[in-house]
């Protein structure tokens, strides 16, 4: 018996998030020398675009990439690089500087609005990712405008979750400079990982037509995608949840935080959308609404109910003129055991929520206390949530799509096509989240003629680079009968895709494609639709244009002909004046386009 | 016996054609000049235009015309392949050169005017008779398929090079091809009374052995099957210029009748032609009643066949006693005889005692 305990003694340790994400490195993208420096660029490089955005600031992203002791990277094995990435964000004040940049899930990221990056994550693993492959500190610079600047030079102490600072150093900051500079070294492939770097600058630069970003590789090529316009996406607001996307752990995790000692107000304070109505009609259907015992009510309860009905418009709508005696004279032969059924026998016309404002307005309706709820009923109240059908869908103000303005600036800048056309869906939701479609379909110009399409995926602005053929929109795409908008193959367009919402449902936590939800799937398909039927009239007007041209090559093919037979048959000399002939089939051609 | 004055019709056929087509050049032309799109109007060749014409004994086209515009995108290519076929044609006649159809679809690729195919081609030129009235025969576009004649006519030649020279169509035995420089010849003189056209190549060369031509004085002329339009024109000119009473002799079955029909009413396809028709031309056999009366060898009519005489009973052509006589018959004995059935009685008893009885049957 001892012995074989002693074969199945397990050591239980607690890891840090750090640790954790130092021996998972892979589920955040940080899979091999070249996914590694892609995911490190591309991380830092959304860092920056969120903090300029957070302040309103036009972003202008400088990035470089140096090989480190030159000459060592290998065609093979990649080598050392140094990263540095500056932008003019927010800033980041200078207690909040280690922890920023040296712990590991500590950010400003955790909240319900739509911003690149979600978990505050990325930045950190790619620091993390720099200090296990080069043993190498990290050097933040940063300041938020004020008459300073920070310099600090860490590590992370990756067993315990913790910054460790190594140098701090203050200067002053003349020039009132804002922003932030990260400089680190990192083991990498840059020359395995340069076209989708590359490509993904050019798609961010796409779809953020308003930054200005500029990327020094390691050959020292420099590359510039400057903005097109200043103008900006209107910010999203930091939103509550909402009841269909919430779980019982943060249902309880409100419950710790709430001031509110009724579920009434806890519904109404905490949820998205959820006002008294709302509020009351969800509790009555969860089962969670109490109201007094007819029997036990007082006569100034009685006068108090009456004057509830007598004093607001609303209630005297439904119920009419009520008297005392008319409330009195069946309470006291009533069998009902709370006053919501009494009042419902009694009203029997008046709706029940109608009833439930009345009575929660002259306080007879009980909620109990959230703290106090039992395991068993915050589970019930989950489920019930989920099952109740008349919360109002969450609104899109938490959402920043970028607008069909600005993504048609951005597609031009790009791709300078000849045709362009974008749609913006309208919010929906997908099991409580907000989200909003932007589709983009693009024909000519810089766009490649391939058997293909050139698909652009975008979620929250991040491109999307890996696992296209996985993605709900390629699947979408390709569900389409594209013949029906005389789309034929080798004809250069591109789709362009962009889920917004502040819970992308990605497949995986790399972040590279986004699962097939139905609501999302149907926004996508409507979404290409509405653009694909814009590119089907384009593309009949330019067949209609070259069937004209077609049309008048063959009036300038045969007309000369017949004009040299007749005269050869007529026995001139002279082949009569087609000109005139030809001119009037243009003209009326022209008319008639 | 009766020598004809020959008129000079080929010359003076040639020079209205050149003429004609002058003229249609010069419509072009004048519409091009005034600034407007050319076009033609020409009678539509739609089957709901096509009449049996009963004063005529052939098919006519009806008063539905067709304007072919070079306006209409659609007719302009047409339109000017027209213009190009009448040119073409013009220079075949002004040259005094010859050519075939398959000639037509090669010579347009010269001209970048090339013809989708050869029934384009083909097309283009019907247009070009219906659109001026003559036969591409006229224009010097023969067909590939040959005739054959042979008997007492002297032809004088008009083609370059033989210009006046004469030539008595009994100097080949196997008979002479008619082709393009015996349908442009000017009749000289003839010692015959009668053209007698037979369907088959074997009995041609029969009569001729059995000197049917002096026994009865007698034109013969090889049809081969169908007569081409050529030598349908050629008959026609027999009848018409030497006054000769025409007798055809075919197989005994509904497709022998119609090579007769044909040679006597025309063809649906020709309704826009006028002289390639010999309205008094006659059928004698091999008749139905002949198969009965001469005790001939038979075959059964096939289904085919059948078909065939069910379609002749509805045409407008096969409206006299005899067609209809024989039709009846055709389909009460079930029964086709060739010609070569007689000899089962000799080989020499068809000229000896079928043709005599016949002709005489015929009035000839």
């Amino acid at each position: 018996m001892e012995g074989r305990c002693k074969q199945t003694l397990v050591t239980f340790q607690e890891i840090s998030p750090a640790d954790f994400f130092y021996r998972n490195r892979d589920i955040a993208g940080f899979t091999n020398p070249s996914r590694a420096i892609f995911a490190s660029i591309r991380e830092l490089v959304e860092n920056s675009l969120d903090s300029a955005d957070q302040i309103g600031v036009p972003p202008e992203v400088y990035v470089r990439l140096s090989e480190e002791n030159s000459g060592t990277a290998t065609e093979s094995e990649g080598g050392v690089y140094r990263l540095k990435i500056m932008d003019n964000g927010s800033g980041i004040s200078a207690r909040h500087i280690p922890s920023a940049f040296g712990q590991v899930l500590f950010g400003s990221k955790y909240t319900l609005k739509q911003a690149r990056g979600t978990f505050g994550l990325g930045g950190k693993m790619a620091i993390l990712y720099g200090q296990i492959t080069t043993h190498k500190p990290v050097l933040v610079k940063s300041s938020t405008g004020t008459s300073k600047i920070y310099e600090y030079k860490m590590m992370i102490d990756i067993q315990r979750n913790r910054p460790l600072i190594l140098d701090r150093k203050t200067r002053r900051n003349k020039e009132q400079w804002r922003g932030t500079i990260v400089e680190f070294s990192l083991e990498g492939d840059y020359l395995r990982a340069m076209s989708k770097i590359l490509e993904y600058l050019k798609q961010t630069a796409l779809v953020t037509p308003y930054a200005d970003i500029r990327f020094v590789d390691p050959k020292g090529r420099f590359y510039m995608f400057n903005r097109a316009t200043k103008k900006m996406p209107p910010p999203p607001t930091e939103t509550l949840a909402h009841p269909y996307g919430v779980d019982v752990e943060t249902i309880q995790r409100l419950i710790r935080v709430t001031n509110y000692r009724n579920l009434l107000d806890f519904m109404r304070k905490h949820f998205h959308r959820v006002g008294q109505g709302t509020s009351l009609s969800f509790l009555d259907f969860a089962g969670f609404i109490k109201t007094a015992t007819p029997q036990s009510l007082k006569p100034e309860d009685v006068t108090k109910l009456v004057e509830t009905i007598k004093n607001h418009k609303k209630f005297r709508k439904f119920f009419g003129k009520v008297s005392e005696e008319e409330i009195k004279v069946p309470l006291k032969k009533t069998k009902s055991q709370n006053m919501l059924d009494f009042m419902q026998a009694s009203f029997p016309n008046v709706d029940r929520t109608i009833i439930l404002r009345l009575l929660s307005s002259a306080g007879f309706v009980r909620t109990k206390n959230p703290r106090k709820l039992k395991p068993s009923e915050i589970v019930r109240l989950v489920r019930m949530m989920k099952r109740y059908p008349d919360f109002l869908p969450p609104d899109a103000s938490c959402l920043s799509p970028l607008g069909e303005d600005l993504l048609r600036t951005g597609i031009l800048k790009e791709l300078k096509p000849e045709f362009i056309a974008v749609s913006q869906r309208k919010p929906s939701t997908y099991a409580g989240h907000p989200f909003v479609v932007e589709a983009a379909i693009a024909y000519g110009g810089d766009i490649p003629k391939k058997d293909d399409f050139v698909i652009y995926r975008f979620a929250n602005r991040i491109p999307l680079l890996y696992d296209e053929a996985s993605d709900v929109s390629v699947k979408v795409i390709r569900s389409i009968n594209w013949r029906r908008y005389k789309v034929s193959s080798g004809m250069p367009i591109a789709i362009l895709v962009h889920v917004c919402s502040t819970k992308v449902p990605y497949k995986t936590v790399g972040k590279e494609f986004i699962a097939d939800r139905p609501e999302v799937k149907n926004e996508i398909l409507n979404g290409i639709r509405e653009v694909a039927r814009r590119l089907q009239t384009f593309l009949s007007k330019q067949e209609h244009r070259a069937k004209e041209k077609k049309r008048l090559s063959v009036f300038s093919k045969y007309l000369p002909k017949i004009a040299r037979f007749s005269t050869d048959l007529a026995g001139k000399s002279k082949e009569p004046d087609i000109q005139l002939l030809l001119r009037s089939v243009q003209k009326y051609d022209e008319e008639g386009a | 016996m009766t020598k004809k004055e020959p008129e000079s019709s080929a010359k003076k056929k040639s020079e209205k054609i050149l003429k004609d087509l002058r003229g249609f050049g010069s419509n072009l032309y004048g519409q091009m000049e005034k600034g407007t799109f050319p076009w033609v109007e020409m009678p539509s060749r739609s089957t709901e235009n096509i009449f049996y014409s009963p004063d005529v004994r052939q098919y006519i086209l009806g008063d539905k015309s067709v304007k072919r515009s070079a306006r209409n995108i659609r007719h302009i290519k047409p339109f000017t392949q027209m213009v190009w076929a009448g040119f073409f044609a013009s220079e075949l006649v002004k040259n005094r050169k010859t050519s075939t159809l398959r000639d037509v679809y090669y010579s347009a690729q010269a001209y970048e005017m090339s013809f989708k195919d050869q029934p384009e081609s083909n097309n283009i030129i019907t247009d070009l008779e219906t659109a001026t009235g003559f036969a591409r025969e006229d224009f010097n576009v023969f067909p590939e398929e040959r005739s054959a004649i042979f008997g007492d006519l002297t032809i004088e030649y008009t083609v370059p090079g033989y210009e006046g020279k004469q030539l008595n169509l009994t100097s080949h035995p196997d008979g002479v091809m008619i082709g393009p420089s015996l349908v442009s010849s000017e009749f000289a003189k003839t010692g015959c009374d009668k053209v007698i056209a037979i369907e088959k190549g074997g009995l041609f060369t029969r009569f001729i052995e059995e000197r049917v031509h002096e026994k009865f004085n007698a034109l013969l002329i090889l049809t081969a099957g169908q007569a081409p339009r050529a030598t349908r024109h050629f008959i026609n000119r027999l009848n018409r210029e030497l006054e000769l009473p025409v007798f055809i002799f075919t197989d005994g079955d509904p497709w022998g009748m119609h090579i007769a029909m044909v040679i006597i009413s025309g063809s649906a396809n020709a309704a826009h032609l006028r002289g390639l028709t010999t309205p008094d031309a006659k059928w004698g056999g091999v008749y139905a009643t002949d198969i009965v009366d001469y005790k001939l060898p038979s075959d059964p009519l096939t289904d085919m066949d059948v078909k065939r005489l069910h379609e002749l009973t509805k045409d407008p052509r096969y409206t006299g006693d005899l067609w209809k006589r024989e039709i009846k018959t055709f389909m009460k004995i079930k029964k086709k005889a060739e010609q070569e059935a007689f000899s089962r009685y000799g080989l020499t008893y068809i000229v000896d005692e079928y043709l005599p009885a016949k002709l005489e049957e015929m009035g000839a």
